[in-house]
């Protein structure tokens, strides 16, 4: 019965039927027949043959077929990545299979065997290690005097912290730049892509419009954007709106949004509160947003509630109001921080 | 001399040939038929596309679509009030013709949503039906051909249309159609197509009619040329060659790891398996020495 | 003085009179043992042996696919430029041509349509990529059925998990790069979770962005991970991996002449080499073939990122997909408390779930020794059927992580198979839990169904598929003993042996002390070998073998003639012998 507790060496497995050992070596065709050994040789070598093929082959389209401004195209596809890839695969494949080949046909197949070690090393070796473990630290003398050990060990420890505070200056603190965008009270809502400002008589019932705040086309007086690069990008992923008419009686304004919408208009942050995708999937007849990521849903005649769907928060919606010639405006910044809900959000 | 010297004998041979019939019959066809292109007059057409064209529209109407839609169009509601078939006053012509083009109506069924299939009616059906729709309350005509080709541009005005359409596409389209314009999903079975077989008129008054589940994108949100060259977009992104080999769907990651798998790993491990498979055996035994 | 010369060689009879000059091998050879000590190390090594079984290979997919990554990614950053700083693109693609981008989207851009191969290469590195994940995880999946993890293997099991986890990593920094929409939705995504984590949320996110999302640090961070540490770490991590298996020598499959002190197979040179050798030009040549065939991640119809822009069909890359599965199903529940925010729909599915399942993972070899007690080295591999428990969990574990997978892509499966959306995640909530149960029972029941099976042919050998008919009428079928070698095969195996605390004692017979998880130790460990099939013993196959034989001389009469099986038990030379006969 084998022994649990043996730890180290592998027991002997109790076998009603003793092991027969290795079968007798059975030949393969190529080892017994001459001609078929020189057959598989020349199958190896025309595989090989062909990989040499396949590299003159990708030399060849390598400097026929042309990309960038002629792409050369073939069948509806991009003809130098097809040739490429397929005469540079063919070629490594090739010679992959010539070598496998040659191994399963051609090399010697017996099987030998190895004796394996005890992964443990040797009781005599352990008490080598121990005893040159013991009179290291004997001479170092580090059990005797732990003064020395503990404010070596204090020492070391401190280092640490200069390890954890050189990276403080990897990032400004969040301060309150996540409870704030770039809306301002009377800034103009401008389509998206275009700038264009939006009049409320171009809308029609059902006119869903991808728009941002005017700041994000501005142009200063040299005619350079105020707002470009990651600070453009910054404003946009917290500041981008969606605005959709809808019939004035399908909208049931929340508790003190009564004037936050126009004649049926209503604007809503167009990033979702679950993890900030940006959404614009809207489902005409039910008013229903759904965010293509995670498949949150929101209901825009309602203050923007989740119907469905991971998100826990309803959309922000953006207090709408319009100018004297009919453009639309916001009347101020969002009440609430825009996007994924964070800690100390409150 | 012989030549004017005609004897009404051989003229007669002619007239009185096998074929003469025939070929005084298709003289007078020809004839006719050249002098009536040449002098018709073209106005009746014109009449053709007006009154009458609504009338025709008016007759297919009343036998195909009153059922969902009412005698004149102004929609059915169920007995619990929710709508059979929607009104269509002031949907347009161009949404009778998307519709209609694209097979969408006739619905199979009512209450799914109406997927493209074969059009029922032919093409001056469909023109007809649309004139009639057209005609129920004012609403957006069906596109002329300029207004979504990019005819008249020069090079660099084309690049440049292609270039922002795409930019309108990816800010407008993609999150519900995505960016090949292969369809995704909308709540509760609805679907958003695919819109790669889609005729650039078909798309043209998609965006501007708002079908189905579909918003409104009238010519106030977009403007003409903008959706003009959203529709250049769509047409170079179908005609532009795939780059990179086969598209696999163009549904992006999941299709991409779908490959990985089955053609990938399946195909290594298929190597993997003939690499460490026993190779032929034979009962003989080599005549001299050992090691091959 | 005279020399006596009669003994000094007058001739060189038949070898040469000056020794040979090494040739130039063996002058490199010298020059390199001299200084290196090469001959000791690779005298063991050279002919080292190495079992072959096809799914031995599993790993070595891995181990190439990384190679080729190496390889590929080099030749990308030639090209590629880390930064987000925006630039208007004038590249060869005409649709893209004026928009703002940043430079690392445009150097994308240029790598795919302006340098010949380009396209080739980044398409061969991603599929590259996802081929050495799926690789380590059906190399994984082999170790786990198969036992391989046990004991003295347990640390190369926790260094391979760290490479999962690594790779997954690596992909994701790295298909992060191209800054084009569809991964820059993912890292928005990965900003809100971050932002989700209690107490230090918004740091981590500012610390990471270097301000406010996106900013202008991310790509280049990404580019830092995902060029040098994380493949550093990588690198030494599979060195470790490849040094403990070389240390260990690999497992081997129970059979003839096969024992646990020993390792049967083919030598290192010239067969193994050759087979790894050739294994790694063909993983080479798949991962080309399929970068040059088959598109992936079109990053030009994505378009550069833009925080307003998106596509339908939003996912990572599949080894992402259950996390975001996950994400999907969970319902919407978040607490207020406090002037604090804690949003479990985020925090749980996203940082806790992955977590808890990776340590899952790290744990199961020392669950498992814990629960079976087995202080055994072991070399010999089980069959997964022998170890019913093992293999359900695993199964188990697999389910869930596939039902959560397909969460992932449930718009993708509601366009294709026509269902909605809402009704896939409500299914999905469920199923994550009642899935893996049922699939846990049924392989358990069918793993033990096939032990019952194996015991059947040992004990009575296989069915021929011959019908006898007594002489009093009745039907049976006949039944042929198998081979030795098969019968061997089925056999070697341990007998499984519940653990009891009163079993533990320690060298000198003391018992060891009673621990409080005693009394669920023993019930786990009895659970886990519930009606589990041992091998009969030497009596139970000689009590067998003389049924057989009784039941052999009463078929006496029958013998030799045609189609009484013998043609089917290996034991006889049957060239020549119709299997009906005259009849």
């Amino acid at each position: 019965m084998s022994d649990v507790n043996h730890g180290h060496l592998p027991a002997t497995i109790e076998e009603p039927i003793a092991n027969p050992g290795l079968p007798p070596h059975s030949w393969r065709p190529t080892d017994v027949d001459e001609r078929l050994a020189k057959r598989a040789e020349r199958q190896v070598a025309a595989l090989f043959g062909l990989s040499a093929v396949c590299v003159v082959l990708f030399l060849v389209s390598y400097f026929t077929l042309k990309v960038g401004d002629n792409h050369t195209t073939f069948a509806g596809f991009g003809a130098s990545n097809i040739a490429l890839g397929s005469t540079l695969g063919g070629a490594l494949l090739f010679i992959g299979i010539g070598i496998i080949q040659w191994a399963r046909k051609l090399m010697g197949d017996h099987e030998i065997v190895e004796m394996r070690h005890p992964a443990r090393s040797s009781d005599e070796d352990r008490q080598g290690t121990l005893d040159a473990l013991a009179l290291g630290l004997e001479e170092s003398g580090i059990g005797r005097r732990p003064l020395v050990r503990n404010s070596l060990l204090g020492s070391v420890a401190l280092l640490g912290l200069p390890a954890i505070v050189m990276l403080r200056d990897l990032g400004p603190l969040p301060g309150d730049k996540l409870y704030s965008t770039v809306w301002k009270p009377r800034m103009r809502v401008v389509r998206d892509v275009v700038g264009t400002p939006i009049n409320i008589a171009d809308l029609e019932i059902g006119d869903l419009v991808n728009a941002e705040p005017e700041i994000v086309f501005a142009v200063d007086e040299d005619g350079e954007h105020v707002l470009h690069g990651a600070e453009l990008q910054t404003a946009k992923s917290k500041a981008a709106v969606i605005v959709l008419r809808m019939d004035p009686k399908d909208l049931t304004p929340g508790k003190g949004r009564e004037n936050w919408a126009v004649d049926g208009i209503v604007c809503y942050s167009k990033i979702c509160t679950h993890v900030g995708c940006p959404i614009s999937l809207n489902e005409r007849k039910t008013h229903h947003l759904l965010c293509p990521c995670h498949q949150s849903t929101f209901d825009l005649a309602d203050s923007g509630k989740v119907v469905f769907g991971p998100a826990a928060r309803a959309l922000p919606q953006l207090p709408l109001m319009v100018d004297e010639e009919g453009f639309l405006m916001a009347q101020d910044d969002f009440n609430e921080p825009v996007g994924p809900s964070f800690w100390e959000r409150g | 001399m012989r030549l004017l010297n005609r004897t009404a004998g051989r003229l007669s041979r002619h007239r009185r040939g096998r074929l003469a019939g025939i070929a005084m019959l298709m003289l007078g066809l020809g004839l006719t038929g050249s002098l009536y292109a040449a002098f018709a007059p073209a106005q009746a057409e014109q009449a053709e596309s007006d009154a009458a064209l609504i009338e025709e529209g008016r007759e297919l109407f009343l036998v195909s679509c009153v059922f969902c839609h009412g005698q004149n169009g102004e929609g059915v509601l169920t007995e619990g009030g929710t709508q059979y078939g929607p009104s269509l006053a002031g949907v347009g012509a161009a949404a009778a013709d998307f519709q209609l083009g694209t097979g969408r109506m006739p619905l199979v069924q009512p209450g799914a949503q109406g997927a493209a299939k074969s059009p029922v009616f032919n093409d001056e059906e469909i023109a007809a039906l649309s004139a009639y729709v057209g005609s129920l309350g004012p609403g957006p005509a069906i596109p002329d051909e300029s207004d979504y080709s990019l005819e008249g541009l020069d090079d660099e005005q084309r690049e440049e249309a292609i270039s922002r359409g795409g930019q309108i596409f990816l800010t407008n389209c993609t999150a519900c159609h995505n960016f090949s314009g292969n369809g995704g999903a909308m709540p509760r079975g609805g679907q958003a197509p695919s819109i790669l077989n889609t005729s650039p008129e078909h798309i043209y008054e998609a965006m501007l009619t708002g079908p189905g589940n579909m918003d409104v994108f009238s010519n106030g949100n977009l403007t003409p040329e903008e959706k003009r060259d959203v529709v250049a977009y769509i047409e170079t992104m179908r005609d532009q060659p795939e780059y990179g080999g086969f598209g696999l769907g163009g549904l992006g990651p999941v299709s991409e790891g779908l490959f990985a798998w089955f053609v990938g790993i399946g195909g290594l491990v298929g190597f993997a398996i003939w690499i460490a498979a026993h190779s032929t055996r034979t009962t003989k035994a080599p005549m001299k020495g050992t090691d091959a | 003085m005279s020399i006596d010369t009669s003994k000094v060689a007058d001739s060189n009879a038949t070898t040469a009179a000056t020794p040979k000059k090494p040739g130039k091998a063996g002058v490199v050879a010298n020059w390199a043992d001299e200084r290196l000590g090469l001959g000791t190390v690779m005298k063991k090594n050279l002919r080292k042996v190495f079992p072959d079984h096809w799914s031995f290979m599993l790993g070595e997919i891995a181990l190439w696919s990384f190679v080729v990554l190496l390889l590929s990614g080099v030749f990308l950053t030639l090209w590629y430029t880390p930064s987000m700083g925006e630039v208007e693109y004038q590249g060869s693609y005409n649709p893209l041509r004026g928009v703002e981008m940043s430079e690392a989207m445009a150097s994308t851009l240029k790598l795919s349509f302006d340098v010949r191969g380009g396209l080739l290469m980044r398409q061969m590195h991603h599929w590259a990529a996802m081929i050495f994940i799926a690789s380590m995880m059906i190399h994984l999946l082999r170790v786990y059925f198969t036992g391989a993890f046990r004991k003295p293997r347990e640390l190369n099991w926790v260094i391979g998990s760290l490479l999962l986890l690594l790779g997954t990593l690596e992909g994701f920094t790295g298909y992060s790069l191209p800054d084009d929409l569809l991964s820059g939705t993912g890292i928005r995504a990965a900003d809100g979770f971050m932002k989700s984590m209690p107490v230090v949320g918004t740091y981590m996110s500012f610390f990471l962005f270097g301000g406010e999302f996106p900013g202008e640090a991310i790509i280049p961070r990404l580019f830092t991970a995902h060029v040098l540490l994380l493949p550093g770490l990588l690198l030494a991590l599979i060195a470790a991996h490849m040094l403990l298996l070389v240390y260990h020598k690999h497992t081997q499959w129970p059979g003839p002449g096969r024992t646990e002190e020993n390792v049967v197979g083919f030598p290192m040179l010239p067969v193994y080499a050759a087979k790894a050798g050739g294994f790694f030009f063909i993983v080479f040549g798949v991962a080309t073939l399929m970068g040059g065939l088959l598109t992936i991640n079109p990053v030009w119809k994505f378009g550069p990122y833009d925080p307003t822009k998106v596509t339908a069909g939003s996912q990572p890359d599949w080894y992402m997909g259950w996390p975001d599965g996950a994400l999907r199903i969970m319902p919407g529940w978040e607490s207020h408390f406090l002037g604090v925010t804690l949003s479990w729909n985020v925090f749980l599915p996203i940082i806790v779930l992955p977590g808890l399942m990776f340590t899952i993972l790290l744990m199961l070899p020392f669950i498992e020794a814990w629960i079976t007690g087995d202080k055994r080295d072991h070399h010999l591999l089980q069959r997964p059927r022998n170890a019913p428990t093992r293999t359900a969990t695993m199964v188990a574990l697999m389910t869930f992580y596939g039902l959560m997978w397909a969460a992932g892509g449930n718009d993708i499966i509601a366009i294709k198979l026509h269902l909605s959306i809402n009704q896939i995640t409500y299914f999905m909530r469920g199923a994550v839990f009642i899935g893996p149960v049922i699939a846990f029972f049924i392989t358990r029941r069918w793993c033990i169904s096939l032990q019952r099976h194996d015991e059947q042919k040992l004990l009575h050998g296989y069915e021929t598929g011959i019908i006898m008919r007594s002489a009093v009428g009745g039907y049976s079928e006949r039944h042929l003993p198998i081979s030795d070698e098969a019968a061997y095969k089925l056999t070697a195996r341990d007998r499984d042996e519940t653990w009891s605390p009163e079993g533990e004692t320690d060298s000198n017979g003391i018992p060891a002390k009673g621990g409080r998880l005693d009394g669920l130790r023993a019930k786990l460990s009895t659970l886990m070998y519930a009606d589990n099939v041992q091998k009969p013993t030497a009596e139970e196959l000689e009590d067998a073998h003389h049924h057989a034989d009784h039941e052999h001389e009463v078929q006496a009469p029958l013998e030799g003639h045609a189609a009484d099986g013998h043609q089917f038990d290996g034991h006889h030379a049957v060239d020549g012998e119709a299997l009906r006969g005259d009849h």
